[in-house]
């Protein structure tokens, strides 16, 4: 891999969570399978009332279990896949090794992190569900995400001049 | 079968199917699971502006759009097709609450004193939608990442910044609903 081709990928993998590296090369339509995924994830968090900034609000003043069950319970099956993808040595359907990258530790964590929780309550919703609330009738939330893509740009240009 | 469709669903089975997510979107395609990135991407198409952080090959990341483009659709469908009563059933804390800040109508899952059009140009709507977005915005990409990023996909694959980013998150939202937005709903009556 040439040098000018690592730089373009350690800019990627500033946001380790999604910087996947894949050998093959699809069809476009070959991502259709990603909406169908985020369809039902989308009906889920409709259904289960996770777009509702009552829930969100509900969730930070700990009168409810509701939101607490969900996350936990999809941090526990997250992490039994997980488990078992490396332990089986899974890999994808098109005959890829799976490989999950550490993030490493850096004090944006802990300053963004501060600063979305923040917006979190406020907005009563993490990026996933302001999608999800568009759809489902909440079009002044458009607003709420045409800012957030404008808060993302703002880190974007500022970043290098930001404690990390 | 399609009556217990349109009821809300309980905590476990959307857990159950959000922490399935993560498997799925390996399984496909060597994904990870992330949400907030799709903001980063539509940025580098859109308004790159010669900003180092967006010049990257989004190309092979535009999976993550045809996902919550998915996010999107999927809302439209649970609402329209999947949905006898959008009303809403609050803890009495919470609505004890509400009822002080003026938010009084639970007819739908978003509170329609808040999130309308009307407020759009008044300091309501600057504070929800505008700041408040733009934190959601700027803090995940500080973070790297958002609930789904870091505190789904990176404690599945337990990841110590992962767990640091999720407590703040946390921290973040409590200070907000419990000191922050009281002061705000005092101010904005």
């Amino acid at each position: 891999m040439s040098n000018t081709e690592r730089d373009k990928i350690d800019i990627r993998h500033k946001d380790a969570m999604c910087t996947n590296e894949s050998e093959l090369v699809h069809p476009w339509w070959y991502n259709l399978k990603y909406t169908f995924v985020g369809i039902v994830f989308g009906i889920v968090f409709v259904k289960a009332e996770i777009i509702s900034w009552f829930r969100i609000q509900e969730m930070f003043q700990l009168s409810s279990f509701h939101m607490y069950g969900v996350i936990g319970t999809a941090v526990m099956v997250g992490i039994i896949s997980v488990f078992l993808i490396k332990k089986l040595k899974i890999k994808t359907i098109s005959g890829e090794e799976i490989h999950i990258d550490n993030k490493t530790f850096d004090k944006g964590q802990i300053y963004g992190g501060l600063i979305f929780g923040i917006g979190w309550a406020i907005t009563g919703a993490c990026p996933g569900p302001l999608f999800a609330q568009i759809g489902a009738g909440f079009g002044v939330v458009s607003i709420t995400l045409l800012s957030a893509i404008a808060g993302t740009w703002v880190y974007g240009k500022y970043a290098e001049k930001l404690p990390h | 079968m399609l009556e217990l469709l349109k009821s809300p669903w309980h905590w476990s089975v959307a857990g159950l199917m959000i922490g399935l997510t993560v498997p799925i979107l390996l399984i496909l395609g060597n994904k990870k699971f992330g949400i907030s990135s799709s903001m980063r991407h539509v940025c580098a198409i859109c308004i790159p502006a010669n900003i180092p952080y967006f010049k990257y090959d989004w190309k092979k990341e535009i999976w993550n759009l045809f996902f919550v483009g998915g996010i999107l659709i999927g809302g439209f469908i649970a609402a329209h097709f999947l949905s006898n009563d959008n009303s809403i059933i609050v803890a009495d804390a919470t609505r004890l609450k509400l009822d002080g800040y003026g938010i009084t109508d639970y007819h739908s899952l978003l509170p329609s004193d808040l999130f309308n059009w009307d407020n759009l140009f008044t300091l309501r709507g600057l504070v929800f939608f505008v700041l408040g977005g733009f934190f959601v915005g700027f803090g995940t990409r500080y973070a790297g990442g958002c609930t789904s990023g870091h505190s789904i996909m990176g404690l599945s694959s337990l990841q110590l910044p992962s767990l640091i980013a999720t407590i703040s998150f946390m921290v973040g939202g409590f200070l907000s609903a419990n000191l922050i937005m009281p002061f705000i709903f005092q101010l904005l009556k």
